[in-house]
Order: structure tokens, then sequence, then C-alpha cells
């Protein structure tokens, strides 16, 4: 365990991807079997303890802090884990104990129950330093946030064993942890691991933002860029998965895909709801915002199912029928696509259409209605591009709609975490709800935590700490005075904001110091974009 | 008679002594002031007159020129203000010349704690507990996840990540004033007699530490030296607002430690791109406030800058009397 946390820690602090790869790299190579199967699955999020919440460890530390003290030491810390192992009341006399093996430490998690964890996790606190505490919170809670990705620990498995990543990552997702055959074949010159009757994720294939640039449509093929969550189905010996775009299993999700594809192959598509919100009657699909209904659970009601039915939008095709189609061009693979549609149910799927224009001017104009469709904008593909794992530069574009802007003024702004944990950095803002000058009052409409630069955020940290009206823990309510330029993608009605509003990916355009709050937009502007 | 204490008014930015007409740290120029140390914070120039120790004068004239109106102090001296108070300024443990004001007047005491540590520190005199009837204390480490470790841990750690990379240099951000000479004192004490490299800003503060009697051996600046190989495994010190400043390009590969309080926290540390944390304070952590509190054992507990809403708490969950003062302009300075 110690050997974990020291990594966990030291990952904490390095910023660069080529030594956070160096030192993964070093642990897996040291560590003993199947230690390091267990920490890769806990850096990389495999790991669930459902015994285990972060509301159980607060409960812990209330039943030992004066929960005031609590409450303003997590506020300032940023994170439930790190103030937990800090504040841990160590017995002092303890007798120095034995360092457990990362896999006896993950074992006893397993094992927990929601009675018996209150009990067992402060035997595990008491005999581990604040380093150790940390990581076995992390571990135990899951969400390490230390940079590392599923893509990242990949490739530091494979530069530790000196093997390809992309083998690594086809074998990993058919694995479980602590992935024992995995390591068999890298790290100790074993066979491959035996997959060929067990489905298992390929990697994506993405692309690039279109910039500036125009690209020649004799090249590139056009298609809509459908607003739900991209998704690869695979089956093999008859079994079906649905992994997400980071190579979960989502299948539990979404249990009505599973007996769906009729034969085996391994398909990519976009995840949707059935709906008229994209593309009308036409477009067939919901909204993101009922495809949300459906996501993050594990288990799913006839009525989820009946109210927001899942379908598949295929985009390509990568094996099918035994063959492998990757390496072949896009636009052979399309025509296999087009020839394998007949074969499969359209309640469950249908084909994402081509886009067809005279030229780039045309497709433009075509792009520009993508709003009025509530969808998310074109991709482009290259017509001879192989499916490969990954961006690869001119293979395929996304073209996104330019988004929507309205001015709103800031209300509220509450400390971040981590790295901005002494900044105020998430902020709610408002629309007026009719005239200002006539005593209108602001409503929230969204939140937004990005878009502004280092240098931004301290400006707009210090306008907060200098126009501070209330405080509400880590949360300050501010002077009705600066006015941000907020873009989004799109407006739903929700429940949550008294507005009847919710943006989706708002984010900070500009900062208009100059602008007077009475000048920003009113709440009926930004009803008027809805197109739920 | 007056109400108890009404002779001290706490006012947002400083601390009046009503019949003296003089102010603590005022945070703007005033006609008269006591300064406690000399952290730019605390200490600001333009004042008429300035009563401080010998050492906290000495470093104003350095970093502000000002030695107009100066009037030393020294520990343990008792100095008349008028109106019937007087002052004495004791060791606070915090920086060279850092002194806490014992205030008298009409039989009443009251300490003004300015920032203090009670861990040792080689290169000033150690925090001198004294009974008073109001303790008025800093709190910028108000809250019980900080405890700060030993200081000889983190020199070790410091000193491993030195003799791990010798390749690198370990580049230790610290505050100019204090931090900087205490650091270095600290590696001398550790055995590690190497060339330690200063950034510009640190040299006039070094030498007048050198000038009080703290021995600092053999340092020199990083613009004097012959090649960026030359500084190859050594360590480097400088300002924190230079670690992620273009000056730190002349280095070879540097590591990025900081030597602060702060780095107990993670976030802290990530914030500043912060590779080696080391965490090395000059004030009192949550252990050593709360301990001097009950050392002190005042009828009533003032708290300043910092996080004083915790320490409140913990006041009123020991049944001690207590209130924050909401002072401006001391900041959360790179401790």
């Amino acid at each position: 365990m110690e050997e974990f946390a020291a990594l966990l820690d030291a990952l904490v602090y390095t910023t660069s991807r080529n030594r956070k790869l160096a030192l993964i790299a070093s642990y897996l190579r040291a560590a003993p079997d199947p230690d390091r199967g267990w920490a890769l699955a806990g850096l990389t999020g495999g790991l669930d303890f459902p015994a285990v919440k972060s509301s159980t460890i607060r409960n812990l530390m209330m039943e030992r802090v004066d929960p005031v003290l609590w409450t303003l030491s997590r506020d300032f810390v940023g994170d439930t884990a790190e103030t937990a192992s800090l504040l841990w009341p160590a017995p002092e006399d303890a007798a120095p104990q034995d360092d457990l093996p990362l896999a006896d430490v993950v074992a006893r998690l397993a094992s927990l129950t929601r009675a018996s964890a209150p009990k067992e996790l402060p035997l595990l606190f008491d005999r581990m330093d604040a380093r150790g505490r940390y990581a076995l919170i992390k571990l135990a809670t899951g969400g390490m946030r230390v940079g590392v990705s599923a893509r990242l620990a990949k490739t530091a498995f494979a530069q530790a064993f000196d093997v390809a990543v992309e083998e690594v990552e086809e074998y990993w997702h058919a694995l479980a942890p602590p992935y024992t055959e995995l390591f068999d074949w890298a790290a100790k010159g074993g066979p491959a691991p035996d997959l060929a009757n067990v489905p298992r994720f390929r990697p994506f294939m993405l692309a690039h933002p279109l910039e500036d640039g125009e690209v020649d449509l004799a090249d590139y093929a056009a298609e809509w860029k459908w607003d739900g969550i991209r998704v690869q189905l695979a089956r093999t010996g008859g079994v079906t998965r649905v992994y997400s775009r980071s190579g979960d299993d989502i299948s539990a999700t979404f249990p009505e895909l599973l007996g769906a594809l009729p034969i085996d192959a391994v398909l990519d598509g976009e995840l949707l709801v059935r709906g008229s919100a994209q593309g009308g009657e036409a477009g067939g699909a919901a909204s993101f915002n009922a495809l949300q209904q459906r996501l993050g659970r594990k288990t799913v009601s006839g009525k989820m199912l009946k109210d927001y039915p899942a379908f598949v939008r295929l985009y390509d095709v990568l094996l099918l029928d035994g063959t492998d189609w990757r390496e072949h061009p896009w636009k052979l693979r399309r025509a296999t696509l087009e020839g394998l549609m007949p074969r499969l149910p359209q309640t469950h799927f249908d084909l994402s259409a081509l886009v067809e224009a005279e030229d780039f001017a045309q497709l433009a104009a075509i792009r520009d209605t993508a709003r009025d469709e509530a969808i998310e904008g074109l991709m482009l593909k290259h017509r001879t591009s192989p499916y490969v794992a990954g961006r690869k530069v001119g293979h395929w574009f996304k073209w996104k709609r330019d988004p929507l802007l309205i001015d709103c003024v800031l209300m509220y702004a509450q400390r971040g975490s981590g790295k901005r944990s002494s900044f105020y950095s998430d902020y709610t803002f408002g629309c007026w709800d009719g005239d200002p000058d006539a005593g209108a009052e602001l409503l929230p409409v969204g939140k937004a935590y990005s878009g502004f630069t280092d240098a931004e955020l301290k400006m707009i940290d210090k306008f907060v700490r200098q126009n501070t009206l209330n405080r509400f823990g880590p949360v300050r309510e501010v002077v009705r005075q600066l006015v941000f330029e907020v873009a989004f993608d799109s407006v739903h009605t929700s429940k949550r904001h008294k507005s009847g509003l919710a943006m989706r990916f708002p984010r900070i355009h500009r900062i208009r110091w100059d602008k007077p709050a009475h000048e920003a937009d009113r709440i009926e502007g930004l009803r008027a974009l809805v197109k739920d | 008679m007056s109400a108890p204490f009404s002779w001290i008014r706490p006012e947002p930015w400083g601390i009046h002594v009503v019949p003296a007409d003089i102010w603590v740290d005022p945070s703007r120029a005033v006609p008269r002031a006591l300064v406690t140390h000399g952290h730019a914070d605390h200490a600001r120039g333009g004042h008429g007159a300035t009563i401080a120790t010998p050492e906290t004068l000495a470093i104003m004239q350095l970093r502000y020129n000002t030695s107009a109106g100066a009037a030393p102090a020294a520990y343990g001296e008792s100095v008349s203000l008028g109106g019937g108070v007087t002052a004495t300024f004791l060791p606070a443990g915090h920086v060279l010349g850092s002194a806490q004001i014992l205030l008298e007047h009409a039989g009443e005491r009251m300490i003004i704690t300015g920032d203090y540590k009670r861990a040792p520190d080689p290169t000033c005199a150690p925090f001198a507990v004294t009974p008073c009837d109001i303790f008025i204390t800093e709190a910028t480490f108000g809250l019980p996840v900080f405890t700060h470790p030993p200081i000889s841990d983190e020199i070790s750690k410091l000193l491993k990540s030195l003799k791990d990379n010798p390749e690198n240099c370990v580049l230790v951000g610290a505050y100019a004033l204090g931090k900087a000479q205490r650091v270095i004192a600290e590696l001398r004490a550790a055995g590690h007699h190497d060339t330690i490299w200063l950034h510009g800003a640190m040299e006039a503060m070094c030498r007048l530490y050198e000038e009080h009697g703290v021995a600092l051996g053999d340092c020199r600046l990083v613009s004097d030296a012959p090649s960026k190989e030359a500084m190859r495994g050594s360590i480097v010190i400088a300002p924190p607002a230079a670690l992620s400043d273009r000056w730190s390009r002349r280095l070879p590969d540097p590591i990025t430690a900081m030597a602060s309080g702060w780095m107990q926290v993670r976030g802290r540390a990530r914030q500043r791109g912060v590779e080696l944390p080391l965490v090395i304070s000059d004030h009192a952590d949550w252990n050593a406030l709360t301990a001097t509190i009950l050392e002190v054992n005042p009828q009533e507990t003032w708290i300043t800058h910092g996080r004083e809403e915790a320490l409140l708490r913990w006041c009123q969950l020991n049944q001690r009397r207590a209130r924050a003062l909401a002072l401006v302009g001391y900041e959360d300075e790179d401790d």
C-alpha cells in the first residue's frame, strides 16, 4: 500500500505527461502481482466499492471531529479524501504495523458492507499515515483525479513492458482487474490473452476540430454530428457489449440493445433516444436532455425503457462476419455498413445519413441550419481514411456549429477544487427577468468554470473577494456588477433553475469589464432559443 | 471609569491605541506606528514615526528605504507611548526581528502577536510566552488540517531529491524575507555546505541576515554563475513569484520545489506547479495556535488575519472568550 500511496502522491505533483508515464511504468515494473494489477485498476477507475461512498467518509469524520471545523477544513482543502486523511485522529501510541499489500487492502474494501464499513475502515485508517489514508480513500471512493486517463495508463503499461499500446488497449477491456493475463503476457512473456470468444473494446477513431480551413468534398464526405453519446457495439460469440468512448462497459445501462444485434460484429455509432428534437420527425432523435435521463444508471426500470427508448445511429463498421474492416478505406466500410442495414432491426438501429452538398460553401450553409435542427454540427470524413485509434490529422474533422452567446451577470462564485481550491472559479450567472431599470431581478440561468485564462481567473477572483455581499460556506454572493459574455451550445427547459432554463456547455467567452450590468440580456431572450 | 480595553480600537486598517494615538501594523500611512515585523503586509512605508525592533527597522530601511522617524525598541525594553500606554517588544519567532507587542494601560495587558511560530528557527529568537488579559493572535494556518512536520523531515526530502537527480537542479521557492534564510541555515545545519545559488532579489536580505549574525555559508547569485552547468546538482533559491517566471529558464532542468506551510494541501502545490512540496512554515500551525492560547491563558482571545472562523470555533468549544477582528490588508503571504 505504501508504494501505491507514494505513486499516487508523486502523480499528484507531476504535470509533465512524460514524467507521469515514467512514474507509472517504473511502479508497474517493480510492484508484485497482483498488486500492480489492482493499482492499474484503481488509477483508471476500474474498481468499485459500493459500500464506501464519500458520505461514508464524511460520517466517520463527523463522529470524530467537530462538524464546523470539518466543514471549514473541507471547504478550504477542496477535497474530502484529503481533508479526512489530514484530520483523522490517529491513535498516538499505536505500535507501528506492517504495510498491507495493496491486494489485501482491495480484498478488505471489497468485503465491506454498508453496515460493516464504519467499523472496518477506521482499523485501516489507524494503521496508515496521512498519505496512506489519502490513497486508501481515493481507492475506495474512486475518482483519483491525478491526471491519469485510461489512455495514459495504457501507454505507461506499454512503455513499462515494451509492447504495442493498441494491443494493450484491445486486451485490457476484455479482462477484469487485476488483469492477470495481461501481466502474464506483457511482463512475463506468456501467451497473448485468448480473447477469440470474448466481446471486447476497440479503440475509437476520433476527429480534430476543423478550425478555419476548407476541405474538398471530392475527398471528404459529410455527416451530421448527432448530439448523443458515441458508443461501440461489440458482439462476439453471441454476446453483445456496449462500450462508451472511454472503453467503459455500459451494457447494463442499455439492456434493450444487448439482444438487438443479430450477428457478430463491431459497430461504431451514436446512442440516441427516440424523439423529434434533433432534425425534426425525419431526424427521429430526442435532444441530449432526454438521453441524459438514461445515462449513469446501473439498473433501468421498464418505464424508463418505454419513455426513453434508446437506439444506435450507425457511423461505421469495424468488424463483420469475421472480417476486420479497419484497414479498409472509409468508402468501402460505408458501403459495407449500408449493405448491413437490412439485416438489422429498425427498432434499434438506423444509418447516419450523408449530407450532400455541391461544394464547401453550400455545405457551410447547410451547417448553419444545424442550430434550428438542434444538431451539434457536421463531421467530415476522408473517403479513403482507414479506421485508426485516436486522432490522426487529416482523416476526420468535426465542424461544430458556432456557439450561441448571451450576456449574463455574475451572481455567485464558488471556490474550485484541486488546483483551484484557493480560487473562486465556479460562477453562477443570471439574466434579468424584465426591465432592470424598472426593478427587474436577476435569475440564475447557468454555471460555468471554464473559458478564461489563468490571468483572467486571478482578476475575477480578486473581483469576487472585493465585492462580496454574503458568504455561504465556499460560495460568495457578489455585487451584481460584472458581465460575462457566455457561450453555450444550446438551452433547454429545466426544473433545476428558478429561471426554468438550463444551458448546455456554458463557458465564459469574454469578460465584459466594460459593460454595465443593466445592459445584460433578459430571460425572455434566452427562452426564445429553446429547441426541446 | 471607562469599559475594559476601550483604549484599544480595532479598525479595518489596523489596531488603534487611542490614548497614545498610535497604530499597530497599519495598512495605510499614519503619523505613528508600531510594527511587529518586516513583511510587507505588516510593515508599510510612509509613517511619520515607526517604533519597531532594530532588526525590523533595518529590514524596513532596506525594503522601503524609510529611516525617517525610526525609533528602535529592543526585545524586553519598555517604551512609553504617551497617554499612559507602554509598549514592550517580545520575540515572536517568525522572522529576524519579529516581535509580539505587549501594550499596558491602567493595569490592563494586551498582546498583539503579529505573525509568530513555535517551531525552532536558527535565524531568530524564539517566541516568548507572556501572560496577558487579551491575546490578539494571528490565524494564518488556523485550520486543523495544518499540522506542519518538523523542518528536519522537509530538509531531508530536499536533500534526497537533490541526490536522486544529479542531472537537475532543485529550485526552491521561498519568501525572500525569513523563509529563504531559514531554509539555508537549516541546510547548513544538516551538513549541506555546497554553493547555494540565489535569485537577485534574495541578495540584500541574506546580507542583512549575515550582518545580524546568521551565517549562511557559500551563497552566490545565479547571475554570477559561470555557466548553466555550474548549477547542475545544486540548490537554487528564488522568491515564489520567480518559479514560473522566464527567469527560471537560465537554470539547468530545474525541479520546482516550494517551502511553504500551504504545501500541505495538494491543491495549493498543484496550483503553483510545484513538484516537490516542502511543508516549511514561519507561522504557527493549528496545534501551536491552540497550545499557545492555552499556555498564555488570556481572559479573551482576539483573532486576526487568516482563518478566523475555525479558531473562533475552537475557542467556543473550549469555553474561551474570543472574537474575530476583520482587519484588511493582511494577505496569505507566500509563507
